[in-house]
């Protein structure tokens, strides 16, 4: 049963699932910031591509995250209806997680 | 008058393609913001939408382009390690980090711009997604076209930062 917004008609799961997802893929793109200066180990897996460094990896698992957890949440959500304002706080989270993890003041405090 | 192979790569990467993104902003945001049914007639809604579907679109296609090129065409020539007794001013990285004068240029600003540009193409594609796929939708929920809004305005402070820093950065240890 596909079940919508009633006032407007429209697929709530699916489009939270997209822009949750966009959040995520901040998000991980942060954690993989972060994590390779925390970790030597996870900075030389993240090195897909010696020439552009961890870079490669950081940025390829952060895009990896954002597609798989979209098919993962739209698989779920699609024919849900979801909070709309609910889905974008959580984005905000997970970007402003990102954001702040990808902060040079901040991964640096680390090393 | 010539450009160096780098030099046009460092231009195709940041003043074609990052400032084509930067420059398509203001109209795409315009045309969301404008997109209330009592501002515009049924034909002018279908003819913004259709404008719409392209420019959020066009506009993803080109960030991906940008922080492709950036992290794998440019980004290798700026942090090469220079041989013993190479001339610095041909590996930027090694350059600014010799100058304590220089040196926050990568330390905060190239340590910055490289990981949050590839924040942008995501959430441009993620707007361009739901304009193409819920586009009339946008004119009935002003919630969901909000939304869209503020994830558009995201992508391209994102890749402002990136594109202020590369401008930055590139004046003071150009890539040639």
């Amino acid at each position: 049963m596909t079940t919508q917004n009633q006032d407007t008609n429209i697929q709530t799961g699916s489009i939270s699932a997209a822009i949750i997802s966009s959040g995520i893929g901040s998000m991980i793109i942060g954690f993989m910031t972060t994590g390779a200066v925390l970790s030597s180990g996870l900075k030389d897996f993240l090195n897909l591509w010696n020439p552009a460094g961890p870079l490669t990896g950081k940025t390829t698992m952060g895009v990896l995250a954002w597609l798989v957890s979209w098919f993962i949440l739209n698989s779920i959500m699609k024919n849900k209806e979801y909070d709309l304002g609910k889905a974008f706080k959580i984005t905000m989270i997970l970007l402003g997680i990102g954001l702040v993890f990808t902060f040079p003041l901040v991964f640096e405090a680390f090393e | 008058m010539s450009l160096t192979t780098r030099e046009l790569w460092t231009a195709i990467h940041g003043m074609i393609l990052g400032a084509g993104f930067l420059l398509a902003f203001a109209g795409g945001y315009a045309g969301l913001y404008s997109l209330k049914s009592e501002l515009l007639t049924a034909e002018g809604i279908k003819e913004r939408l259709v404008r719409l579907k392209w420019g959020t679109s066009i506009m993803a296609l080109i960030s991906w382009l940008t922080v492709i090129t950036g992290t794998y065409i440019v980004y290798p020539w700026y942090r090469a390690t220079p041989p013993e007794g190479a001339d610095m001013s041909l590996y930027p990285r090694s350059f600014l980090k010799a100058d304590p004068a220089l040196s926050g240029w990568h330390v905060f600003g190239m340590e910055w711009k490289e990981h949050v540009a590839w924040i942008s193409p995501i959430l441009a594609t993620a707007v361009a997604y739901l304009v193409w796929r819920y586009g009339p939708m946008l004119i009935k929920n002003q919630q969901f076209r909000k939304i869209v809004m503020v994830l558009f305005l995201l992508a391209f402070a994102t890749a402002g930062i990136a594109g202020l820093f590369g401008a930055l950065i590139t004046k003071a240890a150009p890539i040639i």
